[in-house]
C-alpha cells in the first residue's frame, strides 16, 4: 500500500478554509435561513411566538454586531469536502480539516463540545476519534462546507425502518418526530429527511438535506412542512404557527424489502458555510 | 410585564404560565454535571431565593462570549434538591417534566429564555465568578449578574405548564390529522 506523505501546502490551505468556514457559519446565518425567519416573524399570529421570533432576530443581529457565535452550543463539526480530480484523496485532507477545527475553537471561540462517548472526557479542542466528521464527494473545485450541529436538535432526530408498503406513513413519521421532540430542539426547526438507501444512508441523506437552501420546497416537502406546522408547537414549544421553517428531502434507491426514513432535526440556527480552498 | 430581581421571594408565586417577565440580579449556571456535584458536595452559593440557569456558556479571558439556555429536561431528575433548598426560579429552554411541575408547586417557577439566543443573553450578563471550574467550561457553575433577561413563565407555582398545554394540543392535532384512535404515541 502506498502511503501519501501529508502535503503541508494542501493541509494548511484546508485548515485555513475550515477555520474561515466555521467563522462564517457560527456568526452569520445563511441569507435563506434569515429570510425564512423574517417571513415567519411577519406571518406569526401568536403573541408569545412573535416575542420568541423577535428575540431570535435580535440575537442574530447582536451576534453579527459583536462578532460572536449565534448560539453557545457551537455544535460538533460536520464537514463536507468536494474534491476535484487533481487533488489526491489523502490524509492531508483530514489533517487540514482537523487543524482548522482546532484553530477555530480558539479564535472564534467555540465551546469545546467533543468528549469520549463513555468516559465523557473532553478533548478540549472539538476533535476526537472520527471527529470532525468529514464527508468527501467528487466535485469541480476543492471546497469545504461546514455544518456545526448542536445537540438539542440532534438528540431528537430519528431513523425508522418502515415497511415497503408504508410510503404513505412518512408524513406521520415526520410529524411524530416533532410531536415527541416538542420544544426541545429549539423550534422553529428545519427538518432534513432522508428517504431510502440503507439504515445509515438514510441518516446521512437527512443531514445532507440540511445543506439545501430553505427558500424553496417541492410539493412533497411542503406537505411534510404543513403537517408539522399543524401541530402548533411553535417557537421553543411555547405554541404558535411557526414550528418548522422548512422541510428538505433527499432520496436514494433502497432494497425492495426496505423503506428507511430518517429525520434529522435542525434548530432555527441552521448554520452552514462553504469556502473554496485556495492552494 | 413583571421585573424580577434576585434574591427572589414569594412574588414568583403570583406569576402565571404565559406571563412575560424580566430577570435581573445574580444568577447561577448549572448543567447536568454541576447538579450531580452539588448533590454530592452541597450547593456552593446561597440557594435561598436564587435563580439557577441551565446554561453552558462560552467564556474567554474572564468574559462571557455567549450564554444561551440549554435543554432543561435533562435536569428533570436533578432539580428537586435545589427547590427544597430555597431556589425560586429555574431558567432554561424547552420546559421540564411533570415531576418538576410538582416540585415547583407553591414554591418556585420555571422561566423560559429563547433557545439559541446566546448573544442576546450574553449582552445582558456580566460574569462575576465561578464554582467547580474543574468540570470544564460548559459544566462549571458560573456566577452571573443579569440585567433584564427577557423571559416567559413556562411553568408557574400552581401547576400551570405552558409547554404541557402546547404538547397536549399538538397530540390532539396529530391524532386528528392521522386519524389515530388509540394513543400509540408515548
Amino acid at each position: 500500500m502506498m502511503v501519501h506523505p501529508a502535503d503541508p501546502t494542501l493541509s494548511s490551505a484546508l485548515a485555513d478554509a475550515t477555520e474561515r468556514a466555521l467563522q462564517e457559519a457560527e456568526i452569520r446565518l445563511p441569507p435563506d435561513v434569515l429570510a425564512a425567519l423574517r417571513r415567519a416573524a411577519v406571518a406569526e399570529r401568536d403573541e408569545i411566538a412573535r416575542q420568541e421570533l423577535g428575540n431570535i432576530l435580535e440575537n442574530i443581529a447582536l451576534a453579527e454586531e459583536r462578532q460572536v457565535p449565534i448560539c453557545q452550543d457551537t455544535g460538533v463539526p460536520v464537514v463536507y469536502l468536494t474534491l476535484p480530480p487533481d487533488v489526491p484523496f489523502s490524509p492531508a485532507l483530514f489533517e487540514g480539516v482537523r487543524e482548522g477545527v482546532q484553530r477555530a475553537t480558539v479564535t472564534i471561540p467555540l465551546r469545546p463540545n467533543v468528549v469520549d462517548p463513555l468516559t465523557r472526557e473532553n478533548t478540549g479542542d472539538n476533535t476526537g476519534v472520527g471527529m470532525p466528521a468529514v464527508h468527501v464527494t467528487p466535485g469541480e473545485r476543492l471546497t469545504v462546507t461546514v455544518l456545526p450541529k448542536g445537540a438539542g436538535s440532534e438528540n431528537v432526530s430519528r431513523v425508522g425502518m418502515l415497511l415497503p408498503s408504508q410510503a404513505g406513513e412518512i408524513p406521520r413519521f415526520v410529524a411524530e418526530t416533532m410531536l415527541l421532540a416538542g420544544g426541545k430542539p429549539c423550534p422553529p426547526v428545519i427538518l432534513g429527511v432522508g428517504i431510502g438507501g440503507t439504515f445509515d444512508m438514510a441518516a446521512a441523506l437527512a443531514k445532507e438535506a440540511l445543506l439545501l437552501p430553505v427558500d424553496t420546497m417541492d410539493n412533497y416537502e411542503q406537505e411534510l412542512c404543513d403537517v408539522v406546522n399543524a401541530l402548533e408547537i411553535g417557537p421553543m414549544g411555547l405554541g404558535g404557527d411557526t414550528t418548522a421553517l422548512a422541510v428538505k428531502v433527499k432520496r436514494a434507491g433502497c432494497h425492495t424489502a426496505s423503506l428507511p426514513v430518517a429525520v434529522n432535526v435542525q434548530c432555527w440556527a441552521c448554520r452552514r458555510a462553504t469556502v473554496e480552498v485556495e492552494w | 410585564m413583571v421585573n424580577l430581581q434576585t434574591p427572589l421571594g414569594t412574588e414568583v408565586l403570583d406569576l402565571r404560565a404565559g406571563d412575560t417577565v424580566t430577570l435581573s440580579g445574580t444568577i447561577y449556571t448549572a448543567r447536568d454535571e454541576a447538579h450531580v456535584r452539588m448533590m454530592e458536595e452541597g450547593i456552593p452559593f446561597d440557594p435561598e431565593g436564587a435563580a439557577v440557569y441551565h446554561c453552558g456558556p462560552v467564556v474567554q479571558d474572564g468574559r462571557l462570549v455567549v450564554a444561551g439556555p440549554t435543554t432543561s429536561a435533562r435536569m428533570n431528575r436533578l432539580s428537586e434538591f435545589l427547590i427544597d433548598a430555597g431556589v425560586r426560579a429555574l431558567v432554561g429552554k424547552g420546559g421540564m417534566g411533570p415531576e418538576v411541575v410538582e416540585h415547583l408547586r407553591g414554591r418556585a417557577v420555571y422561566l423560559a429564555l429563547t433557545g439559541g439566543c446566546a448573544a442576546l443573553a450574553a449582552s445582558r450578563m456580566t460574569l462575576k465568578g465561578v464554582y467547580f471550574e474543574d468540570l470544564g467550561m460548559a459544566e462549571a457553575v458560573w456566577v452571573i449578574e443579569a440585567d433584564n433577561l427577557p423571559l416567559t413563565v413556562g411553568i408557574d407555582a400552581h401547576g400551570g405548564d405552558l409547554f404541557r398545554a402546547v404538547r397536549e394540543k399538538a397530540k390532539t392535532q396529530f391524532h386528528q390529522r392521522f386519524n389515530i384512535k388509540q394513543d400509540t404515541v408515548s
